[in-house]
């Protein structure tokens, strides 16, 4: 009885130690590997890009054949080719919001092209490429809803939004008396309020269009309140991957590629 | 090393969680404990319906993952967040009360109830004034586990909006970006939560052992 009750509690400080431990050690490994990314892309000959899964009309997982698809996918592939060639394989892995920068910073993933707004906090963490779509954020309603712009959300109204995603801070500053609630990710958002928990969903435009092209019971309203740039970022550092990415960009915009790409996708 | 400026400029959202945390916590606690009682006595009452029934719930329940009822409870009830996850984790917990307390009653003798029968107490009166009391004690460590778990598991509010201390994490790494320091400090904040509980269970667990 008592062996065990001592071995309990060593058990309990180990725990505790190892807690401390991993904390100093993971600290270290974020800072510490600062490996060119776009030698070891060449190296492996292949490039990882992080894109949304669940994001119409951007990135969006198809069920029926499992791979992803939308605008973030078709310039991810279209920038890798023209900068390496045929030889080097494109590769998707998921990301959201909030797991995008500890993805990018840990080396999971080369590259985020995932609906991701250039900011100057964001600067201080990643680097961005020049902006390769111009979205606004906008709110997305029932249609017939009272709320018919960001004036309306009062104290009383509920705004759902997507944890770590710049709507979400832009829209405390915009309406700082509205409750905001926020979700894992975009499906999820959705979900919430075609269940009824919030009075509006904010986001960029972009996001928003796809998802009252779902469901056309949801509208957007009140145009867009803020300039959301979107950029493609890499590990902080890595110059020389941004220069190509913003020299393939420009030749894609150049050859009218990237037009193509978007009016396929993009259509409003 | 930790950055602990994370932990004190976010103090004020780290208690708000915690504060929910306890709460969410402490209600399911106390609302599965009362379903999961009444459960483990419906499996064993001398009904069938009552055993199907209460067979059906647990065995059904169990086998779900909570992530998935937390999601059930939010969006089929008008519920918030909070409410809604509360809801999902008594559900959820209830159903491995109700088979705890249910092991414990069997192990008291069958004697015990023939005897209080015997004495003229009805089925209840001797469910509720001998078994239980003796089965209570057998039950404390299971049921101390139970709610260890509970206590972890209320984490899932962050997926329902909730405002939890898991929720509280999330915004906070994700407006920092100082990710894993966050969630050492989310896990300090539940280990205040489930050693002390942790270690109650261990001086009730001593302290009902000498009464017997």
């Amino acid at each position: 009885m008592f062996k065990t009750k001592k071995f309990v509690k060593m058990a309990l400080v180990s725990a505790m130690a190892a807690i401390f431990l991993a904390g100093c050690g993971g600290d270290k490994t974020s800072t510490d590997s600062s490996k060119d990314v776009l030698a070891q892309i060449k190296e492996d000959k292949k490039v990882v890009f992080g894109v949304k899964h669940d994001t119409r009309l951007f990135g969006l997982k198809n069920p029926s054949t499992g791979e992803v698809e939308g605008f973030d996918i078709d310039l991810s592939k279209a920038l890798a080719e023209e900068i390496f060639g045929k030889d080097v394989k494109s590769e998707f892995v998921e990301v959201t919001s909030k797991t995008r920068v500890g993805l990018l910073n840990n080396g999971k993933v080369d590259a985020v092209v995932a609906t991701m707004t250039i900011t100057e906090e964001r600067k201080k963490e990643v680097d961005f490429t020049d902006v390769y779509f111009d979205a606004g954020q906008s709110l997305l309603v029932k249609k017939g809803s009272k709320i018919q712009s960001i004036d309306d959300l009062k104290k009383d109204t509920k705004v759902l939004a997507v944890k770590g995603s710049t709507s979400s801070i832009n829209i405390r500053e915009k309406a700082p008396e509205t409750t905001v609630l926020e979700f894992e990710n975009y499906a999820e958002a959705f979900t919430a309020l075609k269940a009824g928990k919030g009075d509006a969903l904010t986001t960029d435009d972009s996001i928003l269009y796809g998802m009252a092209e779902e469901d056309p019971s949801f509208e957007l309203v009140g145009g867009t309140f803020t300039e959301e740039p979107y950029g493609i970022a890499v590990k902080k550092g890595n110059t020389e991957l941004v220069d190509e990415l913003n020299k393939a960009l420009k030749s894609l915009k150049d050859s009218g590629k990237y037009d193509e790409i978007k009016d396929k996708w993009i259509k409003n | 090393m930790l950055d602990f400026s994370i932990l004190t400029t976010n103090m004020d959202s780290f208690l708000e969680g915690l504060k929910i945390t306890i709460i969410a916590s402490l209600i399911a606690l106390l609302g599965s404990f009362i379903l999961g009682t009444l459960l483990a006595v419906m499996r064993i009452a001398p009904f069938k319906p009552l055993n199907w029934l209460g067979t059906a719930y647990v065995e059904f329940i169990r086998n779900i993952p909570v992530l998935v009822i937390v999601f059930f409870a939010y969006l089929a009830g008008n519920f918030g967040g909070m409410t809604a996850g509360t809801i999902g984790l008594t559900i959820y917990t209830a159903a491995f009360i109700a088979e705890a307390i249910r092991a414990g009653i069997m192990s008291v003798p069958r004697g015990q109830m023939e005897a209080a029968r015997s004495t003229g107490l009805t089925y209840g009166q001797a469910m509720r004034m001998v078994i239980l009391p003796q089965a209570i004690k057998i039950v404390i460590p299971p049921l101390g586990n139970q709610f260890i778990n509970l206590v972890k598991n209320s984490s899932l509010l962050a997926v329902v909006a909730g405002g939890d201390l898991m929720y509280q994490g999330d915004l906070i790494s994700a407006k920092t970006y100082v990710t894993f320091d966050t969630y050492v400090f989310v896990a300090l904040f539940y280990l205040i939560l489930t050693i002390p509980l942790s270690l109650g269970v261990g001086y009730l667990e001593k302290r009902l052992a000498r009464s017997h």
